[in-house]
């Protein structure tokens, strides 16, 4: 091997050529990633970029199809060799990773308490367990069970016993989420003391405004790939939006410029607050179609689940053409005139067992003959006009739901929501999983139906479903902080989406 | 990606309906799943003993099979709802055993309230219905684990009744206790027609009233029927109180067919209806089964304990043939179905 030139210095991670499918789905295509020893690299790409696939490739939880990951100028570990991932990288996952039965002292040792032939010395643990907390200055008492740490704590214990496997490499997938402000900074200035100390952060976060605030470099992904990497200070955020949306998509795919509606107010939501939201206010009038955008954890599809019934508020209050909006009970909201497509068909949608028929007629079971007696014929009946009505390709009502494409699915789904005659529609995550012919005519459908006066509510993380809105309004940390007419571009609603004010 | 989606989605629409006939007679197939297996043990019953196909032999299984096929019925409803309730064979003791107590003298081991004979026969369905009510409020409201929630049930409600009768079997209750299984129509005792009658009901609700569909629709995705606006804990909580009703029912039909109440009446009997269920092609994981598909579970065991007797096997072995032969039908069920039983 030629010796390296000093000054460039040996990349502590280097992915080259990563590719990787899922049956037809590409999560990455030639991917590839460098992390200097000692920075804090930033990713971003909106959802479905390809972050998490590049994630599990460099912590070895799958191998890639293509390409290959060296760890300081080696190749990465074999496949099964767990603890030589282990010692090499490490992430800290949204989702805990720890046992909240077992003490921190337990946690941090797992599967290799000390001890003297396989007896664990309990005493010894904790002992071991305090030095190795204190040695990343983490204040968290070893023996109390991991399940009574806050967000922040487990984090830390989290980041300390990646560092007690050896690794200096951590992979941080979006902390911030679920914290607060002060935590935020607490955990800013924590990433800095550890990088000072050799620990080199591969950042991931939705909140751009964070990448500037701690990171050095910045690896942009976009549709499985690879778009750029640069210093921060060398992109400035307009720029880094623009990486992150595409140019391409900024060009002749903004909606067309819309009349605002001016008929009367359908649904009138008054400081709604309920933990994931804060003092909500909005309406929406007959026929009008609103978007509602925003970061995963920015309480949009809290505020949706409420409208539908499915949870109660904290307080706050909303009507519909005058009535209160039943909340916490779903079949009183349908009785008003509210249906929805849940946020996951899966869990929330569909009975997979059940035939198509029963499913689009699920919620409108008690029409569809006396005394609650379901007529096999009128069930027949509405469940056919449904699919022809959304053009659901099924061998026919009978038919098992879950032999449907996703696409189809979606439609039943939609078709449930729709059974009802709503007078206002509620789609969460409509296009989630089907594809591009689906989605559009899913999307068709809204804009039959306000023609109706039925008045939509679209929360969607996708841009392409929040085009048929006549306004979107953008959820930031629970509350709404941006309103778009028709006619935004994809960089500024991106933007405030992310929070970054450009 | 999309071509191929295109592809699916857009197939030949004329192939849709005689593919959807073929799928609706599989799906009426798969109901019927037992029936070979019934046939031919009747056929083999047919053979080995003469005196087997005969009218009254029939009858004597029917009857001997009506409380059975009564629990497996309130059992099925459980089940289908995806929860589970063992104590049912308790509230078959327990249930006509407090009735019995209420309105039997005071020298008969009863209570010494004696009550009129209808309260006390009402008082049967009372505790049934307030057992499952009981049942229901651990399961749904406290969200306890139905399984272990429902065998603790199971050993409180038979203590209970093995404490109120102090052991002792009760006799002298008055002749509508028994008349169920002694009085007769067209032949067939009245316990035969009351479980004819239920199944036919629960069998008719099941597929053509709402609240028979929210049943399956609980049983296969509780949080899909909850945001399709099925009020999903109060169905499961009544579905419990209907079945202890249907227990209570299957515990007045064992004491008139054997006249009295012991004890341990309808002890172990859970196994037995859990067999019958799951043989009949009812999924212990919830949302999938018919009425007819659990009718015959019952039917099949029946013959099977029929014809151990018939042939005279020592009681000491009955037992274990007995459970062989249920092994042996769930995996003759699995084979034939070709679905998995879960």
């Amino acid at each position: 091997m030629a010796p390296l030139p000093l000054v460039e210095a040996v990349p502590l991670v280097e992915a080259t050529g990563i590719s990787k499918r899922f049956g037809s789905t590409v999560a990455l295509a030639d991917a590839r990633l460098t992390v200097l020893p000692g920075e804090s690299h930033a990713l971003v790409g909106r959802n479905g970029a390809g972050k998490s696939t590049l994630v599990n490739v460099l912590t070895g939880i799958f191998p890639p199809d293509t390409g290959a990951v060296a760890f300081d100028g080696e190749p990465a570990p074999k496949a099964g060799d767990r603890d030589g991932w282990r010692s090499k990288v490490a992430c800290v996952y949204q989702k805990s990773t720890i046992i909240p039965e077992l003490t921190v002292a337990e946690n941090l040792f797992i599967n290799r308490q000390p001890g003297t032939r396989g007896v664990i010395g309990w005493k010894r643990m904790r002992r071991e367990a305090a030095e190795l907390l204190s040695t990343w200055d983490v204040q968290v008492d070893p023996s109390i069970a991991a399940g009574e740490l806050n967000v922040q704590d487990r984090q830390f214990v989290e980041i300390a016993r990646a560092l007690s496997f050896g690794a200096r490499f951590i992979i941080l997938d979006e902390p911030t989420a679920q914290l607060d402000n002060a935590e935020i900074e607490r955990l800013f200035t924590r990433m800095r003391a550890l990088q000072d100390s050799g620990v080199t952060f591969l950042f991931i976060s939705h909140h751009l405004q964070e990448v500037y605030e701690v990171c050095q470099t910045v690896t942009v992904f976009r549709d499985a790939r690879w778009i750029t990497t640069e210093p921060v200070a060398d992109l400035p955020r307009g720029a880094l939006v623009e990486a992150m949306t595409g140019e391409a998509a900024d060009l002749g795919r903004t909606t067309g410029h819309r009349e605002p509606v001016t008929a009367d107010v359908r649904l009138a939501v008054t400081g709604l607050s309920d933990g994931a939201y804060e003092e909500v206010s909005l309406d929406v009038r007959r026929g009008e179609v609103v978007g509602l955008a925003g970061s995963s954890a920015s309480g949009k599809i809290e505020l949706a689940e409420a409208l539908v019934g499915l949870r109660r508020p904290g307080g706050g209050t909303a009507t519909l053409d005058g009535e209160p909006v039943p909340f916490g009970d779903v079949r009183k909201a349908i009785s008003a005139g509210i249906g929805f497509v849940p946020r996951d068909r899966h869990g929330q949608g569909l009975v997979a067992g059940l035939s198509v028929g029963e499913n689009a007629t699920m919620t409108i079971a008690d029409r569809l003959g006396r005394f609650g007696v379901i007529g096999p014929r009128r069930l027949r009946a509405a469940a056919r006009k449904s699919i022809k009505g959304l053009d659901i390709k099924t061998q026919g009502p009978e038919q098992p739901v879950n032999g449907l494409s996703g696409g189809n699915q979606q439609k039943v789904v939609m078709a449930r929501a729709l059974a009802v005659e709503p007078r206002l529609l509620v789609l969460i995550n409509p296009t989630a999983g089907v594809d591009v012919k689906s989605k559009e005519a899913l999307l068709a459908i809204v804009d039959e139906i306000r023609q109706g006066g039925t008045s939509v509510i679209i929360i969607s993380d996708e841009l392409d479903d929040l085009r048929p809105c006549d306004r979107v309004l953008v959820f930031f940390h629970g509350r709404i902080t941006a309103e778009h007419a028709a006619g935004w571009n994809d960089h500024d609603l991106v933007a405030s989406i992310e929070g970054v004010s450009s | 990606m999309t071509q191929t989606m295109t592809g699916m989605d857009g197939g030949p629409r004329t192939k849709a309906a005689p593919a959807a006939g073929a799928l609706s007679a599989l799906g009426r197939m798969r109901e019927f799943a037992l029936v070979p297996a019934l046939v031919a043990l009747v056929i083999l019953g047919a053979i080995v003993n003469d005196s087997f196909l005969t009218e009254r032999n029939i009858i004597s299984i029917l009857g001997a099979s009506a409380a059975l096929a009564l629990v497996v019925l309130a059992e099925s409803l459980i089940l289908i709802t995806g929860k589970i309730d063992l104590s049912l064979e308790s509230t078959v003791g327990i249930a006509p055993g407090l009735g019995a107590l209420l309105v039997i003298p005071a020298a008969s081991a009863g209570f010494g309230t004696e009550w009129p004979t209808w309260l006390g026969i009402l008082a049967i369905f009372v505790v049934g219905g307030a057992i499952g009510a009981f049942n229901g409020f651990l399961s749904v409201k406290l969200r306890l684990n139905a399984f272990i929630v429902s065998l603790a049930m199971l050993i409180v409600l038979r203590g209970l009744l093995t404490g109120a009768t102090e052991g002792k079997t009760l006799f002298d209750m008055p002749e509508a206790f028994f008349s169920i299984a002694t009085t007769t129509f067209l032949k067939l005792p009245m316990s035969v027609w009351l479980a004819a009658v239920c199944f036919a009901v629960a069998g008719f609700v099941l597929r053509y009233h709402r609240l028979g569909r929210a049943l399956y629709a609980i049983g296969g995705n509780p949080e899909a029927a909850r945001a399709a606006g099925i009020r999903v804990e109060r169905v499961t909580w009544a579905v419990y109180v209907i079945s202890g009703v249907l227990a209570a029912a299957a515990g007045l039909c064992l004491t008139g067919y054997v006249g009295a109440i012991n004890a341990n009446q309808g002890q172990n009997m859970i196994f037995t209806v859990m067999a019958a269920a799951v043989i009949g092609g009812i999924s212990m994981n919830g949302g999938k089964g018919t009425m007819t598909g659990a009718i015959t579970g019952v039917l099949l065991l029946g013959v099977v304990d029929n014809l151990l007797t018939l042939a005279q096997v020592a009681s000491f072995w009955k037992q274990a043939i007995y459970g062989a032969i249920i092994l042996f039908a769930l995996v003759v069920s699995r084979v034939t179905s070709g679905q998995a039983q879960e």
